[in-house]
């Protein structure tokens, strides 16, 4: 095995004053991984991802990032525009809220477009292609591309928050409860989605979720987190059917059957 | 070439701590190899610990003491302490499993469930379609279900996809966690000459037969599991 990890956390802490965000994680991130990050709310699972993708500095800790160009950069020590233009192309970031991803008073094909033309694509004809073909991806009809996303259902909209953050190819997409807040018929389209697109793309991911049957479909990997530690990690299949800690034991068995 | 799956020593408890974190034994001790063309039943009584032992070895239970060595790619990996990446890899490539329940994903057909192992190794999907078709027509899932999610299936036509799926590779070694439990008699023999066709094949099965038909049919060696039974030590 030559290949080496995407992401390389070491030791990662964020402070709010005295509280604690999160608190000395440490943990490497493959190409092709999907990471689930569980926990109840307040535990720090968002506090986390929002360290790790630079929409908040760690109080103390690296992040290192492997570059297209195979150079690891400490991510807190990029420039900001650095740091932009790779949120922009080379990460994506789905927000629980699609109205935090998307711009909601532009075109559907405009917000999937924007992405593109960041990475320096010009063509007009170009770019409306292929936002087409992300729309039909994502399972939206094309007839909707000049629709505002104000006018999409729930659904629909996460939808297209994922085809504008897919469509520059990117290697590393952060999730915050990507399905948190849709009905579950709308839930099991997403996930089925973003299942086959991950597998598809090859892509990385991390995926912040208090809901294990999600953390079970989408992630190879999966982290516990209470009080800002993370206080069990490993296959997933393996923290779910014996888990360890007496919190994720709590969690386990308080899942619903149907 | 070196034997596919050596258990050395192998002991596993649970801890519940929402009980008082009262410590539950299950295994001690195990230790088994199973060689290739070879099909070994695990037997005993219900409790004993035959289905924790399947799953430790496919990693969703984690081992307390011991180890599991696969062969996988030409060296050995043991299982036993195997980073989540590479236990990933070995089921990928290596090690294949029949569980007792299909775990069904929303949406996806019958049809590409059992596809996928084979879509997962990077065979083209088509391909990889056309010989889920074989086996599903083997195994006698009517036609009109393939293309529908198995959630609404009944047991047995859920348990004849994941066989199907369990089946669809070369995987060098397979453990079947009773995959002919809710199957009639017409296929539960379907599924006896797959088992024989796999160890003609030169793979190693390791696997939980309840009904005793098939036990005689399939099974080269019983391994009593009682022995690795930490409650049948104190008695």
């Amino acid at each position: 095995m030559t290949q080496t990890p995407l992401l390389k956390v070491n030791d990662v802490s964020k402070f709010y004053g005295s509280r604690i965000g999160c608190r000395n994680v440490s943990f490497e991130l493959w190409p092709g991984e999907v990471l689930a990050i569980v926990g109840e709310s307040g535990s720090g699972k968002t506090t986390l991802l929002s360290c790790l993708s630079t929409r908040l500095m760690p109080s103390s800790g690296i992040v290192e990032y492997h570059m297209r160009d195979g150079q690891y950069r400490d991510l807190a020590r990029m420039g900001e525009a650095e740091r932009r233009f790779l949120m922009r192309t080379d990460w994506g970031f789905v927000h629980q809220n699609p109205a935090d991803g998307l711009r909601m008073t532009v075109s559907a094909g405009a917000n999937v477009g924007e992405r593109l033309m960041a990475v320096g694509d010009r063509h007009y004809g170009n770019i409306r292609a292929t936002a087409a073909d992300w729309l039909r991806r994502v399972e939206i009809e094309e007839d909707r591309i000049d629709d505002q996303p104000r006018a999409f259902s729930g659904g629909m909209r996460q939808r297209l928050q994922i085809a504008r953050n897919l469509v520059t190819s990117p290697r590393l997409v952060f999730m915050d409860e990507p399905t948190g807040g849709l009905d579950v018929s709308v839930q099991a389209r997403l996930l089925d989605l973003v299942r086959g697109l991950v597998h598809d793309l090859g892509l990385s991911a991390i995926i912040v979720t208090h809901d294990l049957a999600v953390a079970r479909l989408l992630s190879h990997r999966m982290m516990v987190m209470k009080d800002g530690l993370v206080i069990e990690q490993g296959l997933t299949d393996r923290v779910l059917d014996d888990p360890r800690e007496p919190y994720t034991q709590l969690l386990v068995s308080s899942i619903l059957q149907v | 070439m070196a034997t596919p799956l050596v258990v050395s020593e192998v002991a596993k408890s649970f801890t519940m701590h929402l009980r008082d974190g009262i410590r539950l034994p299950v295994v001690n001790g195990v230790s088994f190899s199973v060689k290739k063309g070879e099909c070994v039943v695990l037997g005993g009584p219900s409790g004993v610990g035959k289905s924790s032992i399947l799953k430790m070895l496919y990693g969703n239970y984690g081992v307390d003491a011991g180890q599991i060595l696969i062969e996988h790619q030409g060296h050995l990996v043991d299982l036993a302490k195997a980073a989540p990446r590479a236990v990933l890899e070995v089921r990928r490539d290596t090690l294949g499993y029949v569980s007792q329940f299909l775990r069904v994903v929303p949406r996806v057909s019958a049809l590409d469930v059992v596809a996928e192992p084979l879509v997962a190794r990077g065979v083209d999907q088509a391909v990889a379609r056309e010989r889920a078709s074989e086996l599903l027509a083997k195994l006698n899932l009517p036609r009109e279900l393939w293309q529908l999610p198995p959630a609404t299936f009944s047991g047995g036509e859920q348990q004849r996809v994941n066989i199907a799926r369990g089946f669809i590779t070369d995987h060098a070694i397979l453990l079947l966690d009773e995959p002919t439990a809710s199957l009639d008699a017409t296929n539960r023999r379907v599924v006896v000459e797959m088992i024989a066709a796999k160890k003609a094949e030169g793979i190693a099965l390791l696997g939980i037969f309840h009904d005793e038909e098939v036990r005689d049919a399939v099974a080269d060696r019983i391994l009593d599991v009682s022995a690795f039974s930490p409650r049948k030590a104190a008695a």
